[in-house]
């Protein structure tokens, strides 16, 4: 139940604000380390190609270069979890493919170099369409895949298969059946800063040092260990500010051990910065896909079942964006009471450019599929969409087929607040002639809110240093990506401790220091990082109370921390003066405790089922649209969200999560979409890939559910992804209430608007 | 070629290349890191400074075109006199920085705009507010609280 508290649940400024709102934070681009070259990549010009030769001597003439490495130069093992991505190539299976790379005093340098590198090619047709590359007559991909023995085609590179539930008697009792296909496409992160990383290599020690962005440090160390042949305790990761994270980094990239293998090489330091241009030719991308969804209700509108099929075009390797059905799974396995459910999916190779993890990590693609299909099924029934949604709403203490147990739920509140809020039946009511038609479209989204068990820990430890001085330094394994974490972490420490916001430092960038985490992904650094700091604070209170008892000759109690004093009825002594006697007196301890926090979800069984969270994350949406019938321009009005936040900790932190959510899901709806021809990207640049600006967004009206899940810390979820999971699936839902015609690929631009219109009048 | 400008305050002759971008010379030269390279093509401003009073993307504009100028960066608004202007102290008041690296492009296009209203003796409304921002890029905010931000900036010149 809900604990009246001072810290948490009021607006806190970041805390580490100033030094980003004054330029002296120290992004990867702004280190400079004595004697740094300068590393740039040779990519193939051709996404499918054999490499005859590579000749690089003109380019190692060329003044101020220090050395130059190719596939032969190197000795180093593939990467990706599938080990069939090569470092360096020997073949160009995409347009990302790496055939050399430089490093040289200056990045002028080192690109004339580049330039200067002669490689001949003989070029080969490629397969972009995984339908394609299905077919039996087509040519294996990926030399390393495995997909001949796993999956009975040489071209899969991942497969799932999940099913509860009898499908067949759930199928008779359907009174209606909606079978669709759905396109989605690719689209990138888009940080604000672009992929950088700095490489030193110390040949006394054998130790090398990464600035690296990445956002899960202890799993990448372990990868560029691999990749490279080396110790992983050799490599030290350190993360300077990160400037923009959403999934991109999830994953480790060719260039990254490259610059390694550069700074080994040269014997100095050597740092890659992407261009924008290499940004997003080269950053992992939201998975694309092709779902077949079919889904049945029973005469009151009951859902009976949901039948999946996906092909995912997987590109030439594989990456992060394969694994995504673990969350895809989710939604269509328990999202809404479902009696049955079956998924099936292929990631399939191609000679694309591989996909990664993005916010939301298939689950807006998931549940753009099947909240069009809900209001689809509602039409057919001639029910109404927030009813049939409202019918078959999840609810607490519900254990899914999948096995996710709702010991929370705000499912239901988030999902009457937005129809509420929106005024939904009211609009959808209004007449709506002339030119300019709006319409409401409803989604709903279910996501991971206590961390997801996907490696064997899913934890995050915690070290705490309480100085002389009554300050405290936490030293936490998880990962500030601007989202707020450190924030959040300072909040918990004033709240439990009563010590003043400027005697907290957090210390969480570097490998060499920090406990372990996973990193920061699938909203769950809040939760496990705040857990985990909870339960250090426990343990350091123990020995605080134990000599400030020791002191005041009274008894071990309930002690009430405020204003840097420690108090217990009339007795009161400050806390750094403890921290002195527990240093200074016998028997001359630290004030230091470390505490790891394992979440008490589980990892999933082989049929993919488990209650793999902590908690669980519910919302809903309801997006105004107006669509210009004349142009077919969609322009979003109003946005209503509703979430299970469990509880609020930082209200501003929280409102800019959604804020920022709903920008990326309204791109991905409307705007965002990488175009592909053979393989190479036609628009690699801002003006060609269109990000909202200030002049698109629409207010964002945020009604947050506390739940109080008593897993979470103070009874929070995670938050962070999922403003954006919905977002797609309630704006399709709105142009189609507002027009009539649905569009069942994204983003829904101009041009497919006014196609579907000039079709639906053709009919008439 | 030579040339002589201030920056932040200071009067600074340096020899350039003629092909050197204003954005390059604060970066490399002036090692003052906090103006950002975002796209290096005029589209996205985490590079904004402010030239002669006016924003401009300072990866489209060429060193030498400083010459007998004044040039304000990030640093030049909280340096000198160790406390944040109000257009940062809004920023954060308002929630408006998260990975921070639009941030001092913003801040810097908010500080322009805020200037010349204020000579003007103008207050815009929120319209003219997020045209402001147009040529700013941001992934993690949605915008929002920094359209907030800057509108508090505006307000505060009436009081």
């Amino acid at each position: 139940m809900k604990k009246e508290l001072k810290v948490i649940g009021k607006s806190a400024r970041k805390l580490d604000g100033k030094q980003r709102a004054t330029g002296k934070a120290v992004y990867g681009h702004d280190i400079q380390l004595p004697k740094m070259l300068h590393g740039s990549i040779l990519r193939t010009k051709h996404p499918h190609a054999e490499i005859i030769s590579i000749d690089t001597s003109k380019a190692l003439a060329l003044g101020g270069v220090e050395c130059i490495i190719t596939a032969e130069d190197v000795d180093v093992n593939n990467i990706s979890y599938k080990r069939d991505h090569p470092i360096l190539k020997n073949k160009a299976n995409c347009e990302r493919d790496e055939i050399a790379a430089v490093a040289a005093r200056t990045k002028e340098i080192a690109d004339k170099a580049i330039a200067l590198i002669e490689v001949e090619y003989k070029v080969l047709d490629g397969i972009y369409d995984p339908v394609e590359a299905l077919k039996e007559d087509a040519s294996r991909i990926n030399e390393f895949g495995k997909g001949e023995k796993q999956f009975g085609n040489k071209n899969i590179a991942d497969s799932f298969h999940y099913e509860h539930g009898d499908i067949e008697q759930q199928k008779a009792k359907s009174k209606i059946v909606i079978k669709k296909r759905y396109e989605l496409p690719r689209v990138t992160h888009a940080c604000m800063a672009t992929s950088n990383i700095t490489a030193e290599f110390n040949e006394l020690d054998g130790r090398l040092t990464l600035w690296s962005s990445t956002q899960v440090p202890f799993l990448y160390q372990r990868d560029i260990a691999h990749a490279l042949k080396m110790e992983p305790s050799n490599i030290r990761i350190i993360q300077p500010i990160i400037g923009g994270g959403f999934g991109s980094k999830l994953d480790m990239h060719p260039f990254e051990p490259i610059c390694a293998l550069l700074a080994i090489k040269a014997g100095k330091p050597v740092q890659i910065l992407y261009s924008r241009e290499e940004e997003f030719i080269l950053s992992p991308t939201r998975q694309p896909m092709i779902i077949d969804l079919t889904t049945g209700a029973d005469e009151n509108g009951e859902f009976t079942f949901r039948e999946v099929e996906i092909i995912k075009d997987n590109g030439a390797y594989t990456s992060l964006g394969a694994t995504t059905p673990f969350v895809m799974m989710q939604t269509y396995s328990s999202l809404y009471k479902i009696p049955a459910c079956k998924f099936d999916s292929l990631a399939v190779y191609t000679n694309n450019p591989f996909a990664g993890s993005f916010r939301g990590y298939g689950n807006p693609q998931a549940t753009f599929s099947l909240e069009n299909n809900i209001d689809l099924m509602a039409e057919a029934l001639e029910m109404d969409k927030a009813e049939i949604r409202l019918l078959n709403v999840n609810y607490k203490d519900e254990v899914t087929g999948q096995g996710l147990h709702y010991k929370t739920c705000g499912a239901k509140a988030a999902l009457e607040t937005v129809i509420e809020k929106s005024k939904y039946h009211k609009i959808i009511n209004e007449a709506n002639k002339g030119r300019y038609k709006r319409g409401v479209g409803l989604a709903s989204m279910l996501h991971v809110g206590g961390g997801a068990k996907i490696y064997r820990s899913d934890g995050c430890g915690t070290t705490l240093k309480l100085d002389d001085y009554g300050y405290l330094t936490i030293v936490t394994g998880s990962n500030e990506i601007g989202q707020g974490s450190e924030t959040v972490l300072a909040m918990i420490a004033m709240e439990e401790l009563g010590i003043s916001r400027d005697k907290i430092k957090v210390i969480n960038t570097d490998t060499d220091v920090k406990p372990w985490d996973v990193g920061v992904h699938a909203s769950r650094t809040s939760f496990v990082a705040g857990n985990s700091l909870l339960g250090a604070i426990g343990l350091l209170k123990e020995m605080l109370i134990s000599k400030a008892a020791e002191l005041l000759n009274v008894d071990m109690d309930d002690w009430v921390y405020e204003n840097g004093m420690m108090r217990f009825n009339k007795h009161e002594i400050k806390i750094d003066k403890v921290v002195r006697e527990i240093h200074f007196g016998t028997p001359h301890q630290l004030c230091t405790v470390n505490y790891f926090y394992e979440p008490p979800s589980r990892f999933q069984n082989k049929e993919f089922k488990g209650d793999v969270s902590g908690n669980y994350a519910f919302a809903s949406q309801a997006i105004e649209v107006e669509v210009d019938t004349a142009t077919g321009k969609v322009n979003v009005l109003n946005t209503h969200v509703s979430q299970d936040v469990g509880r609020v900790l930082n209200p501003m932190g929280l409102q800019g999560q959604m804020e920022g959510g709903l920008a990326t899901g309204i791109g991905y709806a409307l705007t965002e979409e990488m175009i592909y021809e053979e393989g190479v990207l036609k628009n690699p640049n801002f003006h060609g890939y269109k990000l909202l600006t200030s002049t698109d967004m629409p207010p964002v009206h945020f009604y947050p559910i506390e739940t109080y899940d008593e897993a979470g810390p103070y009874g929070s979820k995670g938050a962070g992804e999922a403003p954006l999971i919905p977002t797609a699936a309630a704006i399709g839902n709105a142009v189609s209430d507002a027009i009539g015609v649905r569009i069942y690929s994204l983003p829904v631009t101009a041009e497919k608007v006014l196609r579907a219109l000039s079709e639906k009048n053709k009919e008439k | 070629m030579e040339i002589t400008f201030k920056i932040n305050g200071e009067t600074i002759i340096q020899d350039v290349r003629p092909g050197l971008l204003l954005l390059d010379l604060i970066r490399d030269h002036l090692k003052l890191k906090g103006t950002k390279p975002g796209c290096l093509e005029g589209e996205c401003g985490a590079c904004t400074v402010i030239v002669e009073g006016k924003a401009i993307n300072s990866c489209m504009y060429l060193a030498v075109n400083t010459h007998g100028k004044e040039v304000i960066t990030i640093e030049g608004l909280s340096d000198k006199d160790k406390t944040l202007d109000d257009v940062q102290e809004k920023m954060l008041e308002h929630g408006a920085v998260q990975c921070g690296f639009c941030t001092s492009g913003m801040v810097m296009t908010t500080k322009a705009f805020s200037d010349k209203c204020k000579s003007e003796g103008t207050v815009p409304d929120r319209e003219q507010v997020k045209k402001s921002l147009e040529g700013n890029l941001c992934r993690c905010t949605g915008y929002i609280k920094i359209i907030d931000a800057a509108e508090a900036v505006y307000k505060n010149h009436n009081s």
